[in-house]
């Protein structure tokens, strides 16, 4: 008998997270913000070309007339079409699926937390990250820098002037790597992942904000103090483990419509599988969604750094391949 | 040959990487919440021993390496190469200095080591993690010295040089551990 009906997260860790569940729900409790369940199976996918959907089948009578269905990658869609149904502030702790993310730090299928908080900005909320998240892993003083800074800092790079041919110059430098890419945000995100993040390990925890506007996704663009246009978006790391990710959120339908066309032409251009954006968001932005921010952090992710694990497969009970 | 696609990359898979076979030492996948999908290897040449780090793009696919490990008896060594059979074919190779490498100096007639073949030629020789050794040639022990430790050299049968207790003398059967290159025990 092969030993894959057993769990792979000793008990111990189980009740750590269980802990940490509890302690983010009394978070919220106090703070006033709802919990909330929004569909895990949905009528669109999402649009970002470098996230690949779950599909699954629905059948209303038994093998025929079949409908696809996608599994949600991220609750964000839906809880937009409730902060602009009048939530208020809200929270959500579910299940995200993503095809192909299995790994050291993937699960297909993994916990999210999503949180949006109408009145904030991305600063504010980086605040409240902070409240939440330091208590549960026993850190302090969380660092901020932004996106241009970081580079000038880690590779003595001016993210202003560099052109593409430079980022894969100095790309190459750092990595062995048989690529050809004229998207600069690809190798912005190549050096991100590959060469700073590495560096960011013994940082403790670090807010990286005001993005590239090209890397905006679902975040305004304003003008940063250079008068340069940057997203109003942050990640956390911590000990170099990307945790969170955060927008001051767009709400403006055109501009939304927009980036899904833009989104869609890109998975044309790359071959990449076409599926139904979410037009009830634009409808929902266009009938007014409060000014908010917004964030998603990886629960599994936080429980594996407030154990100081490696592995996702020490925190989720039975990873995919016992799945 | 068969390719093998990213996603199936794994520790101890051989493939073939500007020519040369290569063994997989630690594979990771790297994808941030936005932004591609990668798989960062890090990959040990087999013929030179150089391990370095090399990032693979999702669709990307390595070919394979006919790489193999075989159990095979050390015979002798002829000045310049080294031979080896498979116990069970009979089937005899030879090595080179460069395949052998620093694991000469621990081989002993009808020990059995593990053969690296690479397209049937061996490319590395691992001996055992623990030969047993005679010595032939110690100074002699010194009589009464033993409870306070201290070592001296001694050359084995295979021409290796160890370091050993004072009681060792000429002679003395030893046991090695080859991966450290240190005295365990008398055998």
């Amino acid at each position: 008998m092969s030993q894959l009906w057993r769990a792979t997260a000793p008990l111990n860790n189980l009740r750590k997270r269980a802990q940490i569940f509890a302690q983010i729900r009394e978070f919220f409790a106090t703070r006033d913000v709802l919990e909330v369940e929004t569909p895990l199976m949905t009528s669109a996918a999402v649009s970002d070309p470098y996230i690949d959907t779950i599909e699954c089948r629905y059948h209303p009578l038994p093998g025929q007339q079949e409908q696809p269905r996608y599994l949600q990658s991220s609750p964000e869609y839906a809880m937009k079409r409730l902060l602009a149904s009048g939530s208020g502030a809200i929270y959500q702790i579910c299940k995200a699926f993503r095809n192909g993310e299995c790994g050291r730090r993937h699960n297909p299928e993994f916990t999210m937390l999503e949180w949006y908080r109408p009145g904030f900005d991305h600063h504010q909320l980086m605040d409240e990250v902070e409240a939440l998240v330091g208590p549960v892993i026993g850190m302090k003083g969380f660092q901020r820098i932004s996106y241009s800074a970081l580079f000038r800092q880690y590779l003595k790079l001016d993210l202003q002037t560099a052109t593409v041919q430079e980022l894969a110059a100095i790309t190459r430098q750092h990595i062995d790597i048989k690529m050809e890419d004229d998207n600069r945000d690809n190798w912005l995100n190549l050096l991100m992942s590959h060469v700073i993040e590495p560096q960011l390990a013994d940082k403790g925890a670090v807010f990286v904000y005001d993005y590239p506007a090209s890397q905006a996704a679902l975040s305004r663009v304003a003008e940063d103090p250079d008068g340069q246009p940057v997203a109003c978006r942050f990640e956390l790391f911590i000990a170099g483990v990307e945790l969170a990710n955060g927008y001051y959120e767009l709400t403006d339908a055109a501009e939304q419509a927009k980036r899904f066309a833009k989104d869609i032409a890109q998975r044309q251009t790359e071959g990449l599988p076409l599926r139904p954006t979410d037009s009830l968001l634009v409808d929902a932005l266009e009938s007014g969604m409060p000014e908010c921010a917004g964030v998603a952090m990886g629960l599994d992710r936080l429980v594996m750094l407030a154990l100081g694990t490696e592995q996702i497969s020490d925190v989720i009970a039975l990873p995919f391949d016992r799945a | 040959m068969a390719n093998y696609p990213s996603n199936q990359f794994k520790n101890g898979l051989k493939v073939m990487i500007e020519g040369d076979p290569c063994s997989m030492v630690d594979v990771e996948f790297v994808k941030p919440g936005k932004g591609q999908a990668f798989t960062r290897v890090k990959l040990k040449n087999l013929i030179t021993g150089r391990t370095w780090e090399r990032t693979f793009k999702s669709n990307e696919t390595a070919e394979s390496a006919d790489v193999m490990d075989t159990d095979m008896e050390y015979l002798y060594c002829d000045g310049e190469m080294w031979h080896f059979m498979d116990p069970q074919s009979y089937e005899q190779v030879a090595a080179d200095k460069t395949a052998v490498g620093d694991a000469h100096q621990w081989l002993k007639e009808q020990d059995k080591c593990l053969v690296t073949l690479w397209n049937n030629n061996p490319i590395s020789i691992t001996p055992p993690n623990f030969v047993e050794l005679e010595v032939t040639e110690t100074d002699p022990g010194l009589k009464g010295d033993t409870a306070q430790g201290g070592s001296k050299p001694a050359k084995l049968q295979s021409g290796a040089v160890v370091r050993v207790p004072l009681f060792i003398e000429q002679g003395d059967i030893l046991k090695i551990d080859t991966r450290s290159g240190e005295y365990v025990s008398r055998a």
